[in-house]
């Protein structure tokens, strides 16, 4: 089944199923959901901070970009592939 | 123990109390032995010690952990903490009021098992009457907002049924199906000629799953966990003796797994008398299988021996009458007839359904 590629405009948010934390032990972000856990570098941590429902795909790359100095280009793919991989495990969700 | 040796997941098996009798359950066939010992404050303190030593995860069960008048405040104790806590349950007993309580408590999430798709089929399998709470039990939590995974464990006698379970999980709109192949310890070992399944049954059932799991990504997870019977390699159960988790029995025993306490010659220690960071750093019985000095061939030379760290204890004791050899799930295991043995008895009809045991009912 091909993906069709994920639309800018998205406005993803955390589901319900997640808790995102810091773990004390190793000063990661954690992100919980039932039985299992996802420890997360910290673009990930980044990332997900700024998965609110209300900023847009573009507006996230677009704050990651300031904030870690990077070129928009760059990141964009990657920040879409982990997205995608979150949203197939439904541990994210994205509202047009 | 390494650095490595992490605690991520305290199990509180609060009680052993069930007004189910599943024949499969995971508890040790001697409940009586252990029977519920710690106190409200008993429980807030391991939790509070759980959470130092680096737990995020706690799961609330059992038995049937409703059954703890006291739940509520475990909830909120365990809120406060800022554990992922979640609450495995048959669903009875409960009403909507107490889950809103126990929601508004702090509680992350509930698991609610079935037994079967069909009603006579689930009640028959639990033991008593039980299907149509359970599925109320379901509704309630999506009502709530409460995460929701249904829990049902495979076996030969409902696995033709995976596509109509996987139809009622989407029924009840889960969040998180776990199709959970029975581990043949504890009960299910007494029942295993009437519950091990044939290959075909499995191959079919696996397919569906799959299957499933394509159809739905994204909007339900999907899991079918593999009998270790019909696996080449044992399962890393727990991952690892001693490394992710640590469970604590109805009578406060610090435990590696659910059945460690059936293990001949460990001592367990009680979370009355000593603490759990002290249990979990310097305990001989948390000791006893980490790491690969305990570990026999072909274990010992295997390359996978830090993948399935040699399977699990419980049940190369159960059937070989020694802990510390390689579990017989594992093909390269020389008592791995143990298995093909028994896989091979399967894979024929049964004539006459076999009797059942069921779980004893303690009060």
């Amino acid at each position: 089944m091909s993906e069709a590629p994920l639309s800018l405009e998205l406005k993803p948010k955390l589901a319900p199923k997640t808790k995102l934390r810091l773990d004390p032990k190793t000063g990661k972000y954690i992100l919980l959901y039932p039985e299992k856990g996802l420890l997360l570098n910290p673009t990930g941590a980044a990332i997900l901070k700024l998965c609110d429902g209300q900023r847009s795909l573009s507006e996230i790359i677009g704050t990651l970009a300031l904030e870690f100095q990077s070129d928009p280009d760059v990141l964009r793919p990657e920040v879409l592939g982990f997205m995608q991989g979150l949203l197939d495990r439904g541990l994210l969700q994205a509202a047009p | 123990m390494t650095a490595e040796d992490r605690l991520y997941t305290l199990i509180a098996e609060l009680t052993y109390l069930c007004p189910l009798r599943c024949v499969y359950c995971s508890n040790p066939t001697n409940l009586a032995a252990h029977p519920d010992r710690l106190s409200t404050a008993d429980w807030l303190r391991v939790f509070g010690q759980a959470a130092e030593l680096g737990a995020l995860q706690l799961n609330l069960s059992g038995g049937e952990p409703l059954l703890r008048r006291d739940l509520e405040e475990l909830v909120a104790g365990a809120h406060a903490l800022d554990f992922y806590s979640n609450l495995i349950t048959s669903g009875l007993p409960l009403t909507r009021e107490r889950l809103l309580r126990l929601k508004e408590a702090g509680l992350s999430s509930v698991q609610v098992s079935v037994q079967d798709s069909v009603k006579s089929e689930s009640d028959r399998i639990a033991g008593r009457t039980s299907f149509e709470q359970k599925l109320d039990v379901a509704r309630w939590v999506k009502e709530l907002d409460l995460p929701l995974t249904l829990n049902v464990v495979l076996h030969r006698q409902n696995l033709d049924r995976v596509a109509e379970i996987i139809a009622l999980a989407e029924s009840l709109n889960v969040d998180r199906l776990e199709l959970a192949n029975t581990q043949y310890l504890a009960w299910a070992l007494a029942n295993r000629g009437a519950l091990l399944p044939s290959q075909a049954q499995l191959d079919n059932a696996r397919a569906i799953a799959r299957a499933a799991k394509e159809r739905l990504k994204g909007r339900m997870e999907v899991l079918f966990v593999l009998p270790d019977y019909y696996s080449d390699r044992p399962k890393a159960c727990m991952s690892g003796w001693g490394k992710r988790y640590l469970l604590v029995s109805p009578d406060g025993l610090a435990l590696p797994c659910h059945l460690a306490h059936t293990l001949p010659g460990l001592s367990f220690d009680n979370v009355q008398e000593r603490s759990l960071a002290d249990i979990w750093h310097h305990s001989a019985a948390f000791a006893a299988f980490r790491g690969e000095a305990w570990m026999p061939e072909p274990c010992k030379s295997c390359d996978r021996r830090e993948i399935d760290f040699g399977g699990c204890r419980c049940q190369a004791f159960h059937l070989t009458g020694n802990a510390a050899v390689t579990d017989p799930a594992c093909s390269l295991s020389p008592q791995h007839g143990l298995i093909s043995e028994a896989r091979a008895a399967a894979q024929t009809p049964q004539l006459l359904p076999l009797g059942l045991r069921y779980r004893e009912i303690l009060r």
